[in-house]
């Protein structure tokens, strides 16, 4: 039984919530007694400050609780959406293909990420990629521009790649998101920035515990022409009649236009699911461990209470032994 | 105290390596860019690259030697995927140029749509959509992916609502100032009427 307590003390996670600084001296491996001198030399131990730390942590367990219910209610809401908006890429990338080491002179890259916090590491992978991204496709004669919606991402890229920012975009999921939303921002995105290759950094979402990183192409329509001048993957455009419009270039920048609209929607929705996803697991191990910290503070209260009851008993008993005899 | 270690080692999660995690779209090809994965372990090869829209797509059969007896559509719009790879026997779209029918065998081709009735054939039922402009891509092995913004079936639609539209965008257009005001209520105008003739024929 003595064993059984001691190994339970001796297992350490690493809490979210960083407790104080483990004092090695003493029994509790968490907090230390408060000790102090009492008006006639009796030693008061206060267990004040054990029962504060164990509010403040119940409190702690009962929000981040509340913000996992919350973020999954989100979840169901967002994921059938974003399931139902995986066929609209389908068709372009059966058509055009996929080229994501095509060398081209301007590359754009939009990071997407979420605007709050607490949701895991999604948005420092988003961010990793596209500064991947953004070194993979640097050379002479070459530029990469960032568009960023999101404000994680905002924080974490304006330290470093302020100069290289063309556009920032924040506060996506105020409105519920639709087609028509993302749709006028491509439309922001593609009149303001020049790009010849536009490279979508996202999480695409797998399952509840999986966010895989995704990094979808948009070439532009000269790009694809190129291309399929060259032959190679996109060689069999050319095979390919276009009706209607007037030239064939206008068709395929219609094309490009709808084309990164629909990757887009696309891509937001599979951000929001993966961001509700990581909140949810992020809360979820916080809440647990905040019940663990809760339970061995639990332990160090009744010892602490049980200490002090056993002191004063003593000193009572000592005290009335010493009158007696 | 023996049993309590056995029950505290069996209650331990084992995190499993998931081979098929739960989701919708199992990444049947995995051909993802070669070059790609290549180059950027040379950059960067602290971390892993990422995934391209490649790898979680169903690879699309080739061009057969024969012309086929279906038509295999693809019919999405944003929020949901009305026809997912069915075999129907003719499809006939509204493109720009007019209503265009595609048969199994059809010639590549891609072509832009205009608000109009999309039917789909398949034996003898039929079921007719009006959708709000897309694209259509015809591919040599009898696939056609037809991408809209919006699909209604012609049931849901409100003639009276129909020609108030009508009537409301001929006179914004009388009222246009700017080119942009004259374009979008042009719009409108094409929409409804398209939406009338519909209704109607």
């Amino acid at each position: 039984m003595a064993m059984a307590a001691l190994r339970r003390e001796g297992r350490r996670f690493a809490p979210l919530i960083s407790p104080r600084p483990i004092s090695a001296v003493r029994s509790s491996p968490i907090v230390p007694t408060h000790e102090y001198e009492g008006p006639i030399g009796v030693r008061y131990i206060s267990t004040q400050v054990v029962r504060n730390r164990m509010k403040s942590v119940k409190n702690i367990q009962k929000i981040t609780k509340a913000m996992k219910m919350v973020a999954a209610s989100k979840l169901r809401a967002v994921q059938t959406k974003a399931e139902n908006s995986r066929g609209l890429w389908q068709p372009f990338t059966a058509l055009l293909g996929d080229l994501p080491s095509v060398d081209v002179k301007k590359n754009v890259v939009v990071t997407i990420s979420s605007d709050k916090g607490l949701c895991g590491g999604i948005n420092s992978t988003s961010v990793k990629i596209s500064k991947g991204i953004y070194k993979l496709n640097s050379g002479p004669e070459k530029e990469t521009k960032y568009v960023i919606l999101g404000e994680k991402a905002k924080a974490q890229l304006i330290r470093d790649s302020k100069k290289d920012i063309e556009l920032i975009i924040t506060e996506l999921q105020k409105n519920p998101l639709s087609y028509t939303q993302v749709s006028v921002l491509a439309d922001e995105i593609l009149k303001n920035v020049e790009y010849d290759a536009l490279r979508i950094v996202f999480n695409k979402f797998h399952s509840v515990v999986s966010f895989v990183p995704t990094v979808s192409t948009v070439l532009s329509p000269e790009i694809v022409e190129r291309e399929s001048e060259s032959g190679g993957k996109l060689g069999e455009l050319d095979s390919y009649e276009v009706e209607g419009g007037e030239t064939k270039g206008e068709i395929l920048q219609n094309l490009a236009e709808f084309q990164f609209s629909c990757v887009m929607f696309n891509a937001v929705l599979e951000n929001a699911c993966s961001e509700q996803g990581a909140r949810m697991s992020a809360m979820d191990s916080s809440s647990r461990n905040a019940g663990d910290m809760l339970d061995r503070l639990t332990l160090t209260y009744n010892r602490t209470r049980q200490a002090s009851i056993t002191t004063e008993l003593i000193e009572i008993i000592s005290g009335a032994s010493a009158l007696e005899g | 105290m023996l049993r309590r270690a056995s029950m505290l080692l069996a209650c331990r999660p084992i995190l499993a390596a998931r081979a098929r995690p739960f989701s919708t779209d199992l990444p049947a090809a995995p051909s993802a860019d070669a070059t790609f994965t290549e180059a950027w372990t040379k950059v960067i090869p602290n971390m892993d690259p990422p995934k391209t829209p490649l790898s979680f797509m169903q690879p699309r059969p080739p061009t057969p030697s024969s012309i086929p007896s279906k038509l295999t559509v693809n019919f999405v719009l944003p929020y949901a995927s009305e026809l997912a790879t069915k075999e129907v026997d003719m499809v006939i779209v509204p493109a720009t140029t007019g209503q265009m029918g595609v048969l199994p065998g059809h010639v590549a081709t891609i072509a832009e749509l205009k608000p109009g009735v999309l039917s789909v054939h398949e034996g003898s039922e039929m079921t007719k959509y009006f959708i709000s402009s897309g694209f259509v891509f015809i591919h040599a092995n009898s696939f056609a992916d037809i991408i809209a913004v919006e699909a209604v079936p012609l049931d849901r639609l409100d003639v009276n609502l129909v020609q108030k539209g009508l009537a409301e965008f001929t006179s914004k257009l009388s009222s246009a100032t700017t080119d942009l005001e004259k374009a979008e209520a042009q719009i409108g105008i094409d929409v409804h009427s398209a939406l009338n003739s519909a209704l109607t024929g």
